[in-house]
Order: structure tokens, then C-alpha cells, then sequence
């Protein structure tokens, strides 16, 4: 091993492989393919982002939590009252919904990343009760237990109004997840993003190297927070509705959920887990209404057993067992 | 006289009843190849915990060149140059050797907080991590995960990691632990070829390695100080024979 060949091969770790056009293709072919479900399309996206933010926190950083729908539902309100309120820009309502979810994310951070494990785990349920409940008791401004009605959003750039059939919601949300996720990609190939995986690997070791990790905790913590705040808020724009359970405790468990189907930490693990997710309950819940949850359930129990780490986890040991055969 | 490269007065931890570290008055001259020894349990890790920060004392100062570091943060004191190992290697064990010791330059390199441009684009980073590598003999490793390596070369990547932050006081907690005797030749090795400039203090239980290295020698028992002196007199003291040497023996 010569130092050219190992310099290069870091050099060469954050370049652009041809499969991640995959997403992106797919999701255009989609838009062609399958008209009346673009709306639903439109949803997985914007969730999509959701999921990339849990991803952030707990797979790269480590960072346990339950509590990513306190932020966003704080970027669906503050997108939501503006529209409310006289103020339907959506680029602006987007970028107002990141700051509040990030300022949201910032302060509850600086108390509750102080502790690690099961008692992080339990204050971040807790500052997402917190809001929900806060939510729910400033009925004079949020609508309360009805969520938040009439709103108004304006065309984007003056010019495309979200329509009826969702297609303007499709691209809109499509491009602002391209957005976040070039960001999001760039900061995980970044100094900043492998020392959060020091941090999750061992951080007694990171403490031992002079990382100050209690700083790059909180700063991951304050982005995953605005990305939530965008997904949020991208949602109640397209919707033109913000409702109560934007803020629900189930709605955290469930990204985790479809983070753990696509595979965690690995950055395409949401664009897997999401669309498989949503399109399964999309299925299941016409098939069988009344028991569909059984059916996610039950594919939720043979995905753990039998491919730990998710689809891209399975993939992984594939590609692994294919190249030990040659 | 210049202050001590590192020192601590009257450090003292306790857990409940149990005293760890019991008014230890310590003092590392600069340059020096020491070695603190002690039966198990005599509170020699801790001591290395205390200074570096991971554990706060009940009471006492830690002063480094001088200076007083009792209340910096574990990344400040690294940043003085307060470097240490792990008796238990505590590596990133899914990441590459070569990754291991990026990551510390990075953080020298106060570069591990950028957030936007590629990890990969900090060319001389990963240059410096290689040549490390290379120097203590893990080149053909480098790309590979810690998991794969055996134990005795995992122990040099741990010295590796400690050396990518340019220490000046290294504190090696037991660098030869676990380690089939073929096999720490190298680690001896190693150790002995460090610059004069890096000051050392090696905690160890294996006897042959310390009176190879260490110029002076401190013996532990029970959070306290027992004896300090060079390696002869330890070697011929009764009481050290007594609690420390003689019982290894039996054992």
C-alpha cells in the first residue's frame, strides 16, 4: 500500500456513484407513470425529508430520539400561521419553518443533549409532549384539537399555484428534497459528519482526540431540527392543513420506522424505507381497511429478522456474498 | 526551573467509600520515560482518568507546564497537548486504520468541524495520517477496519492515534496489555524510538517492559503513593516487594 493509492481512495469516497441518479430518475418516471397518485407521491417526498433528518441524528450521530415531530410540526405551524396570517410566500414560509424548527431544535438541545441513552431518549419524548400539549392549549392561535384552518398559499415565484391534482405540490417537493439532500450528502462526506460517526462509534475516543462533542452534537441536532422544520412545512403548504397530530408522538415512531426498513445510516436508507412504507400502507389499507396495521406489522417483524439493517442492509450482505463467490 | 510537564497536588477522588486517588502529590519532568506501577486496583487508571479529564476530582489541582487545566474540558487539555491511551483499545472499530488517524489529525488540524467540504479534499490530513501510519509499520493495513486486525496491531493504532496529536505529555495506559509476548517487541519498540520532546509516563503491569523503559518509577497502592524512585531502588525496595513484586510472583 503506497500513500498515493490510500490518499486517493479518500479522495475518491465522496464521488458521485451512477446509482444514486436512481432516486431522482424514479421519481420523475413516476410522476409519468402513475398520474393519479401524485399527490401520494408528493407526500412521500416531503417525508422523505423527514426521514433524512432522523437519519442524521440516529444514524450518523447516534443520537437516539423520539422526539423529531416536536420540529416538525413547529415548521408545519409556523408555515401554517404565516399562510394564516396574510403571509403565503412558500419559499419564505419554508425558510421561516426551518429557523423556528431550528431554534426549537437549538434550545431544547442545550438542555437535553447534556445526557445520553434512555434519559435522552425519554427527554425527547418529553419536549415533543411538551409542544404538542402547548399546541393543543393555544387554541386561539392553532386551531387547537381542529388544526389549523384556511390557509392561504400563494403561487410559487408568483407563478405556479399548487393545483388540484397535486402536480406543482410533486415538483416543488421533489426540488427542495434534491435540495436538502445535496446538503445533507455533503455534510456527511464532510470533517463535520465522519467525526459523527466517531462520536457514534466511540466517544470516548472522540473526547481522548480533542473533539468537542457535546458542540458537534448540538450543531448535527440543530440541522436534523431545521430539515424536520422543511419536511413539516412543505407538508402543510401542499396540504393547505395543519393538523394536531403533525405534532404526535406516533408520527416520530413511524419515520423511525421506515428509516429501519430502508437501513440506517446510510444516507439512501429514507428513499427506500419511506416509498416502500407509504405505498405499502397506501395498498394495504384498500385491500384490508379495517386491518391493515397488522399487515405493516407483520412485515415490519420478518424485515427485522430476517434482513437486520434494513433493505440496503440486505444489499450490503449481497453484494458481499456475490463478490466472496468470484 | 522550568515547571513540570505535568503535576497534580493533593488530587483526590473518591467513590463513596472507596478512595481511588488519595491526596496524590505527582510530579512528570519534562522529557521523562516514567513509569507508574501498582497492583490492580491501586487507582492507576484513574489517575489517568482525573488528569485527562474524563473523571473530576473531589479536590486537588492538575497543573500542565505550569499551567492549572483542574477545570478545562477533556478536548482542552488534548488541545495542550495532554494525549493519553487506552489500557482497553478503544478504536472506531468499523472504520479503516488510515480513518482512525485522520480523524485525530483532523481535530489537531482543527478542521473536524467543517461542514460542507468533503472529508477527502483535505489533502494533507490524510497525507500526514498515512505517513504515521507508515512510520509505525501499518501501512499494508491501512485500509482495512480495526476489527480485522489482530489484537497486537490494533494496540499500535491506538498509539497511533495518540501520536496524530502531536502530544507532549503521552500518558500510555498498559500500551502492551493483551498482547502475546512475540508481539510486543514492536510496541517496545515503538515506544522506545518516540522523540525526546514527548514527555512519558507509561502505566503498565508487564516488569520486564517497564524497567526496559522507564527511567523512574512510582509505585500505587490503594489511591496513594507508596514510593517513587528510579528502577534499581524500586527494584530493591522491601515494601514494594512485599505488596507489589512478590505477590505478581506468587500470582
Amino acid at each position: 500500500m503506497h500513500s498515493p493509492d490510500a490518499v486517493g481512495s479518500f479522495a475518491r469516497r465522496h464521488r458521485y456513484h451512477p446509482l444514486e441518479a436512481v432516486p431522482w430518475l424514479i421519481a420523475v418516471a413516476a410522476y409519468f407513470a402513475f398520474p393519479t397518485y401524485v399527490p401520494l407521491g408528493a407526500q412521500i417526498l416531503a417525508t422523505i425529508l423527514f426521514a433524512l433528518s432522523a437519519d442524521l441524528v440516529l444514524g450518523y450521530a447516534g443520537i437516539v430520539t423520539l422526539g423529531q415531530t416536536a420540529f416538525f410540526g413547529t415548521g408545519a405551524y409556523t408555515a401554517g400561521l404565516l399562510a394564516t396570517h396574510g403571509w403565503g410566500e412558500p419559499i419564505t414560509g419554508l425558510l421561516a419553518g426551518a429557523a423556528a424548527a431550528a431554534l426549537v431544535g437549538l434550545l431544547s438541545g442545550l438542555v437535553i443533549l447534556r445526557t445520553t441513552g434512555l434519559t435522552l431518549l425519554m427527554l425527547t419524548l418529553v419536549v415533543a409532549s411538551m409542544l404538542y400539549e402547548a399546541v393543543n392549549k393555544a387554541s386561539w392561535l392553532t386551531g387547537g384539537d381542529d388544526g389549523l384552518q384556511g390557509m392561504e398559499v400563494w403561487p410559487i415565484f408568483g407563478r405556479f399555484r399548487f393545483d388540484l391534482f397535486g402536480e406543482t405540490a410533486y415538483f416543488y417537493c421533489l426540488i427542495v428534497l434534491f435540495l436538502c439532500w445535496f446538503a445533507v450528502r455533503r455534510i456527511v462526506h464532510s470533517p463535520f459528519g465522519r467525526s459523527l460517526v466517531g462520536i457514534r462509534e466511540n466517544v470516548r475516543r472522540m473526547h481522548a482526540i480533542g473533539t468537542p462533542v457535546g458542540a458537534r452534537r448540538l450543531v448535527v441536532y440543530t440541522i436534523a431540527a431545521a430539515l424536520a422544520g422543511v419536511s413539516g412545512a412543505m407538508i402543510a403548504q401542499t396540504t393547505q392543513f395543519v393538523a394536531l397530530s403533525f405534532l404526535g408522538l406516533d408520527r416520530s415512531g413511524t419515520v423511525l420506522i421506515m428509516l429501519i426498513i430502508g437501513g440506517v445510516g446510510r444516507l439512501y436508507g429514507a428513499f427506500i424505507g419511506v416509498p416502500l412504507y407509504m405505498i405499502a400502507q397506501d395498498r394495504f389499507s384498500s385491500i384490508d381497511p379495517v386491518y391493515w396495521y397488522f399487515w405493516i406489522g407483520l412485515s415490519m417483524v420478518l424485515l427485522v429478522v430476517f434482513a437486520r439493517g434494513g433493505v440496503l442492509g440486505l444489499a450490503e450482505r449481497l453484494q458481499l456474498r456475490v463478490r466472496s463467490r468470484r | 526551573m522550568s515547571a513540570p510537564a505535568l503535576e497534580t497536588r493533593g488530587l483526590t477522588k473518591s467513590f463513596g467509600a472507596l478512595v481511588v486517588a488519595n491526596m496524590i502529590d505527582f510530579r512528570l519532568e519534562r522529557g521523562a520515560r516514567h513509569a507508574l506501577i501498582g497492583p490492580n486496583g491501586a487507582g492507576k487508571t484513574s489517575f489517568v482518568e482525573l488528569v485527562t479529564g474524563a473523571l473530576p476530582p473531589n479536590a486537588g489541582r492538575i497543573l500542565v507546564e505550569g499551567a492549572d487545566i483542574t477545570l478545562l474540558p477533556r478536548a482542552a487539555r488534548v488541545k495542550r497537548g495532554l494525549v493519553r491511551t487506552f489500557q482497553i483499545t478503544a478504536l472506531f472499530r468499523g472504520l479503516s486504520v488510515l480513518e482512525n488517524v485522520i480523524l485525530a489529525v483532523s481535530e489537531r488540524h482543527g478542521i473536524g468541524g467543517g461542514l460542507f467540504r468533503p472529508a477527502g479534499n483535505y489533502r494533507a490530513a490524510i497525507e500526514e495520517a498515512f505517513a504515521l501510519v507508515e512510520r509505525l509499520g501499518l501501512a499494508e493495513d491501512a485500509l482495512r477496519p480495526i476489527n480485522t486486525l489482530a489484537y497486537g496491531r490494533q494496540r499500535l493504532v491506538e498509539i497511533a492515534v495518540a501520536l496524530a496529536l502531536m502530544p507532549r505529555v503521552l500518558l500510555l495506559d498498559e500500551p502492551a496489555a493483551g498482547v502475546p509476548s512475540g508481539e510486543s517487541g514492536t510496541i517496545i519498540e515503538v515506544i522506545e524510538s518516540l522523540p525526546p520532546d514527548i514527555t512519558l509516563l507509561i502505566i503498565e503491569h508487564d516488569m520486564d517492559l517497564v524497567f526496559r523503559l522507564a527511567q523512574r518509577i512510582t509505585v500505587m497502592v490503594q489511591g496513594s503513593i507508596l514510593v517513587e524512585g528510579p528502577p534499581e531502588a524500586i527494584a530493591a525496595d522491601p515494601e514494594v516487594r512485599r505488596v507489589y513484586l512478590g505477590e505478581r510472583k506468587r500470582a
